[in-house]
């Protein structure tokens, strides 16, 4: 048996790296796009192309957008004193999609971790202590997992919060990369039944 | 009313065992057999019934019968549900309840496994370490949330403990987990204290032919922390003295159980090898006793008749036979089990070239 040629093998081995996909995945997705090249694989390959050209990190909160500020960040209406804290952009994501926060965000990209070596200075936590006071933030809602790091990152970044109401969402509501499995009715509800930390 | 109870089971490529399938009533089980039979090995296969590594706290890999390595597999009816558990090399055990993936948590709320195994004689005069597993284990057969509290203060002073081997000067790096230390911490030694409690009062309300056991929690510290705020504010205190030492000196996991043989006032470390040994049986009997309102358990007894005495035999027999429940008990010799006559089911084991092989016995003969 022969392979396939090696541009389409190394095509195989980059789509196994992406989450969700193993090698036999990879190879029918693959096998898949280059039967629909024209619908389906040139489009998809200049959107990749741009996407990559232009996707960043917001400066100020780690969202992703294709300026140095972010969308959310720019706009004045979201500036309502209210900051909600995720661990990451697929959480900011799905909270986007319940439309019920009006404030905005700050992604933290992990939780603290000393045996991982993730530190405050890891996760953007001393910009997040800028923004309350430079964006005259009222309340900090944290959106972290029920682990021991995610409550360990919620109560570090409480501490350092005195006169800032500080608030989680509703216990029992997986929070934390997985935001992205909740609909958006339970979103809401956590939302609602915040607590004080 | 009997409680749940394991009605078949069937091993497959499971140590010494290549294919064995059983049914019980519910009631107790004697199994002899010469050394290396396989009676330990299918015990160890009901302990796997429960959460956990099982009473040798084996790796999942060391279970595998060898020479063929292909992985194995236990299937019981328990408590009228049908549970699977396996692992193949190299993967961690699995398991399926009615057809349904689950957790090993699971398992716990299906049936409670309390086991008594050679391995603890030396429980009294040994490290504190078995001891605290041995009471943990008794914590966790009334609350199986005491394996979370467990699993949270071991990961959390772990992160603390990385901190302190780094040198880390973050205060309130430090102060967010010492909280998630105490909040967990707090919750384990209350369990711990409750449980002790309950031993206590199930050997005092008890008509028992085993000795009692005076039990209390001691620690190594002098002014020992055990509600959540005591525990936050010792953690604080004790940086820099845990900074020196690169470890956390002080909590819940320096705790010991400590026994005395009540009516001698000898101290469990103190007593002959089968004073201790019967002191082990009447915690167990105790537990099981505790717990056979709410949840009876299942016993598992491996050669617990090797130091017993006639007598002390003969009552640990009729004490099974009251609290009603199954259990299983392994020794080398029917003769062990003779004080049983027709109130225990028999099984021979049997060596055939590395098979085990069980068979039923109508009675010991
Ligand atoms: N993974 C394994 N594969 C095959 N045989 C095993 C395995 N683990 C243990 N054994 C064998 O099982 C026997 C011990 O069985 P065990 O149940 O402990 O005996 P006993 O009847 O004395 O309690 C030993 O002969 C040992 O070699
Ligand atoms: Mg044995
Ligand atoms: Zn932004």
């Amino acid at each position: 048996m022969t392979d396939a040629p090696k541009a389409m093998t190394d095509l195989i081995d980059l789509m196994a790296r992406l989450p969700g996909l193993g090698p036999r995945s990879a190879r029918r997705a693959v096998l898949h796009l280059i039967k629909k090249r024209g619908q389906l694989m040139g489009p998809l390959a200049e959107a990749m192309a741009q996407v990559s050209a232009t996707a960043r990190e917001c400066l100020n909160c780690g969202n992703i957008g294709t300026t140095d500020i972010c969308e959310i960040c720019q706009s004045e209406k979201r500036g309502n004193g209210m900051i909600c804290v995720v661990e990451d952009v697929a959480d900011l994501w799905a909270m986007e999609r319940s439309a019920q926060f009006k404030g905005r965000y700050h992604v933290l990209g992990g939780t603290l971790s000393a045996l991982d070596a993730i530190g405050p200075d890891e996760l953007r936590i001393p910009k997040l202590l800028d923004r309350i006071a430079s964006e005259q933030i009222s309340e900090v809602i944290l959106a972290l997992s029920a682990t021991i790091d995610g409550q360990t990152t919620a109560h570090y970044i409480a501490d350092q919060l005195p006169g800032v109401t500080v608030t989680s969402l509703a216990q029992g509501v997986p929070v934390g990369g997985e935001l992205d499995y909740l609909d958006d009715g339970t979103i809401t509800a956590a939302l609602k039944a915040r607590r004080a930390l | 009313m009997p409680g749940p109870f394991v009605a078949k089971i069937s091993l497959s490529h499971f140590r010494s065992h290549h294919r064995t399938e059983l049914s019980f009533d519910g009631g107790p089980v004697a199994i002899y057999g010469p050394n290396g039979a396989g009676k330990t090995n299918l015990i160890e296969a009901v302990s796997l019934l429960s959460p956990g590594r099982g009473m040798r706290r084996a790796g999942a890999d060391d279970l595998i019968r060898r020479p063929e390595a292909i992985g194995w597999k236990i299937r019981a009816e328990v408590a009228g549900h049908e549970v699977e558990t396996w692992a193949e090399p190299g993967s961690s055990r699995q398991v399926r309840i009615d057809g349904k993936t689950t957790s090993q948590v699971a398992l716990g709320r299906l049936m409670r496994v309390l086991w008594l195994v050679p391995s603890m004689d030396r429980l009294w005069i040994e490290g504190a370490e078995g001891r605290r597993r041995f009471l943990d284990r008794a914590v966790l057969s009334f609350d199986p949330r005491h394996a979370e509290a467990v699993l949270d203060y071991e990961k959390a002073m772990r992160e603390r403990n990385r901190l302190l081997k780094d040198m880390v000067r973050d205060a309130h790096w430090y102060a967010a987990v010492e909280g998630q230390m105490a909040r967990a911490g707090a919750a384990i030694h209350a369990g711990r204290q409750s449980t002790i409690e309950a031993l206590m009062r199930a050997q005092a309300d008890a008509e028992t032919a085993f000795p009692a056991a005076d039990l209390a929690l001691s620690h190594p510290e002098t002014d020992p922390q055990t509600t959540e705020d005591g525990l936050r504010a010792a953690f604080a205190e004790g940086r820099s003295r845990d900074l020196g030492a690169g470890r956390t000196l002080t909590g819940p996991h320096r705790a010991d159980l400590e026994a005395v043989w009540k009516a001698k006032d000898v101290p469990a470390r103190d007593c002959s090898t089968g004073e201790q040994k019967a002191l082990l049986v009447s915690l167990i009997l105790a537990n099981a006793r505790a717990l056979a309102q709410a949840h009876p358990p299942v016993l598992l007894l491996d050669e617990v008749a090797a130091h017993l005495d006639d007598g002390r035999r003969a009552a640990l027999y009729d004490e099974i036979c009251a609290l009603g429940g199954q259990a299983f008990m392994t020794g080398t010799g029917p003769e062990l089990f003779t004080a049983f006559g027709e109130r225990a089911n028999y099984l021979e084991a049997t060596d055939t070239a590395g098979v085990s092989q069980m068979t039923i016995r109508e009675s010991q003969s």
